[in-house]
């Protein structure tokens, strides 16, 4: 299943991760093939932990994952995972 | 004698550089934007690393081998994936310590090729390969009384200095915030808890010669003498001569025995300087009055200086990696909160304001 996965343009400064088409069943799954070819991709994504960073939101087309620490959100053919930043700081 | 420094700011990492006439002025930046909380420069080598941290997208370590001209991106410290239903609360507010690098706090050389990383949460890396991989220090991070450091200004502990023995890069001494003094002679397979004649009074009375609850806000070991290490503690300052065993304090230290930084002459272990600032919930200079305090003596008496310091009222605050001696220990350099910084050719007599418009600073570094 081919899923389209876009970044919030504030990452483009750090990393070079231009829209592209991944494969999975969960966001997990997605995100995971995803970093197989853009390891540096993980850190800015993920804690330690594996789970989304706190003041990263992922979105499944208009809808934020419910699953922040194991991603196992539903995703499917013609989907869009968005990775958003929730905006803080100064 | 070191013409340059490192300022890592709240916006990016700035090299002040000393040019004719001795006028000390911005000679690059990088990194504008991101918060630069850390910062190394390899003693007498190229090698450069500064810590970024990018609030949304975390902590990542930058890496220059050619002196600072290019960077890129070398491993950040990670935690290793916490055990399935292992309870690690912190114990002021109960909440869970994140196994993951929210701040680093300090980085410093070791041996040949070794760097340690102090973090926040409480923990210590060690890399030795120059900062492609880092290692958490397991057998401090699983000691039972881990779980017992409080953290101080941040949510968490956090580890902010590290001093490594320069006759025995094995032994490896750590300050913790707010967690006590602890030391290794193994490079980390195992650690002791230090710190007679610490006392941390705001603490019930029982608790405040514990040397597990002792609020170091800064230390630092004189290279030339590793046994006398200079402790700005919430509480005062502190002197230790047998490596932070047994601690003495100082008091009566004019106008104000409170602060964070602490610099020690590199080979004179009774030269030591501070930022005062009024304790403890006010932390601005006293009497809004900018001074650095020298000792000379080992701590006997202190010289209150302030020639070239703001002669209008001053809000500055001087946190703990602001300031720093140079190699050869004739010149100074701090930066503080208001983005203002100082250098001082002639041991802290008197002051060159360099800035009185950089981020807030975080940490500075001579180079060289």
């Amino acid at each position: 299943m081919a899923t389209v996965l876009r970044f919030t343009p504030n990452l483009y400064r750090h990393l070079d991760c231009p829209d592209t088409s991944v494969a999975g069943a969960t966001v997990r799954e997605a995100l995971d093939a995803y970093f197989q070819a853009n390891p540096r991709a993980r850190g800015f994504l993920l804690d330690d932990q594996g789970a989304v960073r706190k003041h990263v939101a992922i979105f499944v087309n208009e809808t934020l994952i419910r699953d922040r620490a194991g991603l196992s959100d539903p995703i499917g053919e013609g989907d869009e995972i968005f990775v958003a930043q929730a905006l803080s700081g100064g | 004698m070191s013409d340059r420094l490192l300022v890592g700011t709240r916006k990016g990492l700035f090299r002040i550089a000393r040019g004719e006439g001795g006028r000390w002025a911005i000679a690059k930046t990088w990194f504008l934007g991101d918060p630069v909380s850390a910062v190394l420069a390899e003693p007498g080598g190229s090698r450069r690393y500064a810590a970024l941290g990018l609030g949304h997208f975390g902590v990542k370590m930058q890496r220059s081998e050619d002196g600072g001209e290019t960077w890129s991106q070398a491993a950040s410290p990670t935690f290793p994936p916490k055990p399935e239903g292992l309870e690690d609360k912190d114990p002021m507010r109960g909440v869970d310590v994140p196994w993951s690098t929210q701040l680093v706090w300090t980085l410093e050389c070791g041996a040949p090729g070794e760097l340690w990383c102090g973090v926040i949460p409480g923990a210590l890396f060690r890399s030795t390969d120059g900062g492609e991989s880092w290692e958490l220090s397991r057998a401090l991070w699983d000691d039972p009384r881990r779980k017992q450091w409080m953290g101080g200004g941040y949510d968490f502990s956090g580890i902010h200095s590290i001093l490594v023995d320069p006759r025995d890069p094995l032994h490896v001494t750590v300050g913790v915030s707010v967690g006590g003094v602890w030391t290794t002679r193994d490079a980390g397979a195992s650690w002791e808890l230090i710190g007679a004649g610490l006392r941390n009074e705001y603490l019930p009375e029982a608790m405040a010669g514990d040397p597990l609850v002792q609020d170091a806000h800064r230390i630092v070991q004189c290279p030339a003498h590793p046994d006398r290490l200079w402790m700005q503690h919430h509480n005062g300052i502190f002197v230790s001569d047998d490596g932070g065993a047994i601690w003495r304090e100082l008091t009566d230290v004019p106008p104000s025995s409170f602060g964070f930084a602490v610099a020690v002459h590199p080979n004179d272990p009774d030269t030591a300087w501070f930022v005062p600032a009024a304790k403890d919930e006010k932390r601005f200079p006293v009497d809004a009055h900018l001074v650095v305090t020298r000792t000379r003596d080992g701590g006997a008496h202190f010289d209150v200086l302030d020639r070239g310091l703001p002669t209008e009222p001053a809000y500055d605050l001087v946190y703990r990696h602001a300031l720093d001696c140079s190699h050869d220990g004739l010149r100074l350099a701090f930066g503080s909160t208001t983005g203002s910084l100082w250098v001082s050719e002639d041991q802290g007599d008197s002051w060159q304001n360099i800035s009185r418009h950089l981020p807030p600073v975080l940490c500075v570094r001579f180079e060289g």
